[in-house]
């Protein structure tokens, strides 16, 4: 079995907030495994960053953990002060925001800003940080590098800002990288190449990542795995085939039933809004806008039904006495595309 | 660069230009006469002194004399101070402006810089609050009436400091206060803004995910980004300072340009009060323009261009 480095169990955490108790993560259990790369996938607000910021403890003030265990090599990050985060922060766990135009200090020299985790935590000189920020550099493709280490974050573009993002939570070599959507304020094209130069140094680099994203698209080519998060929990878990072509959550369906394929004349979108979570609904909290809800559904929380070794889904429907709905055709579709590739494996 | 401040220096005469028009034109509209008993004079008597002093000539004469001269460093002689020319006048009084206005830009700054850093970072507690209230107070409160007080207060009843006067050091201390205040005040409340803005960047939360400390974040990513942009405010303090210091030079009784200013006003003396007003406004034109370029040496995204 893979080398397990973070198994993260019945996280809950709550936010105060004037209006009352936010319960933003509501029992999330997951694992890492090394070298793999797990999606998080989910709409806004559904609590995937909240998730993320847990695991390097930079949560909001105005949040609490109200329980559940972060085990990072079995240490429960949870329980450890602010001088241990501070040791781990850049060094073992590492995080990329999403937004590259902000995320670099201004009027600080590129050089400086790449250099700093590796003075801070391997005890760098100058001079060698300079020389790895330099190596980093070339190492996320920003040519001419020798001269650009000594620019500002002003005279880079949005997506080799992100690459200098990249360098900067790489430098120290993490087990784990914390993506946080970070290609969505990125044009297209520029996306596919931050995912490939992403995929390529967790090859050189053997890091982990968690990959939280809204975009199912960017997932396919990115992800092992992939959690489907809504409204503060997991509601399906397993590989990436097993989501894309086997969903058996509703939600599932309609995320994938609303990406645009080659024949779709229109774009399918799921109605609705997410439920508040100051009053989260008791059953499963995609039924008020499910089609396929029942009435179990508004009543009991469904537990996690097995499908596969790795795929789970919380879902009535998989209950034994559950009556057999039919998904929307594209769902129906990649079933039997599905069968096929299972049938083919067989063989 | 270089084409930039030719063009700058050309836009400072222009102004100087036309403050200096301004000016005159508005201080021939001002009722008086330089004459300290103008009642008691024959009109033989009055039409004497006025050739004397060239005021018999049509307004607009007297605006080109006056131009002429100025262009070449000529700015008149003072009608009050027993026939001195402006410009000796002028030079033995500036440096005691230059003094307090200096100090008192030195003290407002850095200890607004440090009331608003402790405030920011304490956001939201009582320190936060109390900083507040005391720039509040300091930003409302006029500098002369905070003046007089620490006259009566701190000079007659403590005795601490002298009361009024200039010459020692311990005499430049209550004025200094007193002209501080505002800008420090200022000061205070933006830093506090542009801290707060800055502490909760992007960049700083990398800054914490780099596993920076508090300490480290803050020395290393927010006091810098924070202060550059209080160089825009240097110049506003500076006309703040200036016109300030007219009202504090009299009340501590300081023999400074501000002081001279006023009383020039008071008495119609044509000639000083252009002297005065010119430097103060070149003052403040160079002002300005160190100040862009002071901020373009310490923010690399700004660039001198035209």
């Amino acid at each position: 079995m893979a080398n397990r480095i973070l198994d993260v169990k019945n996280l809950k955490i709550d936010f105060h907030t004037y209006a009352g108790e936010v319960k933003a993560i509501r029992d999330v259990s997951f694992h890492l495994d090394e070298g793999e790369t797990l999606a998080i996938v989910g709409e806004s607000g559904s609590g995937k960053s909240v998730t993320t910021r847990s695991i390097i403890g930079l949560l909001a003030k105005n949040s609490q953990i109200m329980g559940g265990q972060i085990l990072f090599h079995g240490k429960d990050l949870l329980k450890i002060s602010e001088k241990e985060w501070q040791q781990i922060r850049g060094n073992q766990i590492a995080m990329i925001f999403q937004d590259p135009m902000t995320s670099l200090d201004p009027t600080m020299k590129i050089g400086q800003q790449i250099a700093e985790p590796l003075i801070k935590h391997k005890g760098a000189s100058k001079k060698e940080a300079w020389a790895k920020a330099l190596e980093m550099m070339k190492a996320v493709g920003i040519s001419n590098a020798e001269e650009r280490i000594n620019q500002y974050p002003h005279q880079f573009s949005g997506g080799m800002r992100q690459r200098i993002v990249i360098a900067i939570a790489l430098i120290c070599e993490p087990e784990i990288l914390l993506a946080d959507e970070p290609t969505t304020a990125l044009d297209v094209t520029v996306q596919a190449e931050i995912l490939d130069l992403m995929k390529d140094l967790q090859k050189r680099v053997k890091t982990s990542i968690i990959f939280i994203t809204h975009d199912l698209g960017v997932v396919a080519g990115m992800a092992d795995r992939v959690n489907v998060m809504y409204a503060g929990e997991f509601l399906e878990k397993g590989t990436v085939d097993e989501i894309f072509y086997n969903p058996q959550h509703p939600y599932t369906w309609g995320l994938i039933n609303s990406m645009p394929t080659l024949t779709s004349e229109k774009l399918e979108s799921i109605p609705g809004t997410p439920p508040d979570l100051l009053d989260p609904p008791k059953g499963d909290p995609f039924a008020p806008r499910n089609k396929y809800a029942m009435k179990i559904d508004a009543q009991m929380k469904p537990p996690f039904f097995k499908v596969s070794e790795t795929h789970q889904a919380a879902t009535w429907l998989l209950h034994p006495d559950a009556p057999k709905v039919t998904p929307p055709d594209e769902i129906v579709r990649r079933w039997e595309h599905y069968k096929e590739l299972q049938a083919a494996d067989k063989d | 660069m270089a084409k930039y401040l030719l063009k700058r220096i050309f836009y400072m005469i222009l102004t100087l230009f036309l403050v200096a028009t301004i000016t005159f034109f508005l201080m021939k509209m001002m009722p008086g006469s330089p004459y300290a008993n103008e009642a008691k004079m024959t009109a033989t008597q009055k039409a004497i002194m006025n050739k004397q002093y060239g005021l018999d000539k049509p307004v607009i004469e007297q605006y080109i004399t006056y131009l002429a001269g100025a262009a070449h460093g000529d700015f008149g002689i003072s009608f009050q101070y027993s026939n001195q020319p402006v410009s000796s006048l002028i030079g033995a009084r500036l440096g005691a402006s230059a003094q307090l206005g200096l100090q008192a830009l030195v003290v407002g700054i850095i200890l607004g810089i440090i009331i608003g850093s402790i405030a920011a970072v304490n956001q939201g507690t009582w320190i936060d609050s109390t900083a507040t209230i005391v720039s509040i107070i300091g930003k409302s409160v006029p500098n002369f009436v905070l003046a007089v007080l620490l006259q009566y207060y701190i000079g007659l009843k403590l005795g601490w400091f002298p009361i009024a006067g200039w010459g020692e050091a311990a005499q430049t201390i209550m004025p200094t206060i007193a002209l501080s205040v505002g800008p420090l005040a200022e000061t205070a409340r933006f830093i506090r803004t542009e801290m707060v803005d800055t502490l909760s960047s992007d960049y700083v939360e990398l800054g914490k995910a780099k596993g920076l400390s508090r300490i480290e974040v803050i020395r290393k990513h927010t006091l810098r980004n924070s202060m550059i942009p209080l160089v825009t405010l240097i110049g506003p303090y500076a006309v703040a300072l200036m016109t300030g210091s007219m009202v504090i030079e009299n009340i501590f009784n300081i023999p400074g340009i501000g002081e001279q200013f006023t009383k020039s006003i008071l008495t119609n003396d044509y000639p000083t009060i252009m002297g005065v007003s010119m430097v103060y406004c070149f003052g403040l034109v160079v002002i300005l323009l160190l100040t862009d370029i002071v901020y373009s040496l310490i923010d690399p995204r700004i660039r001198l261009t035209d």
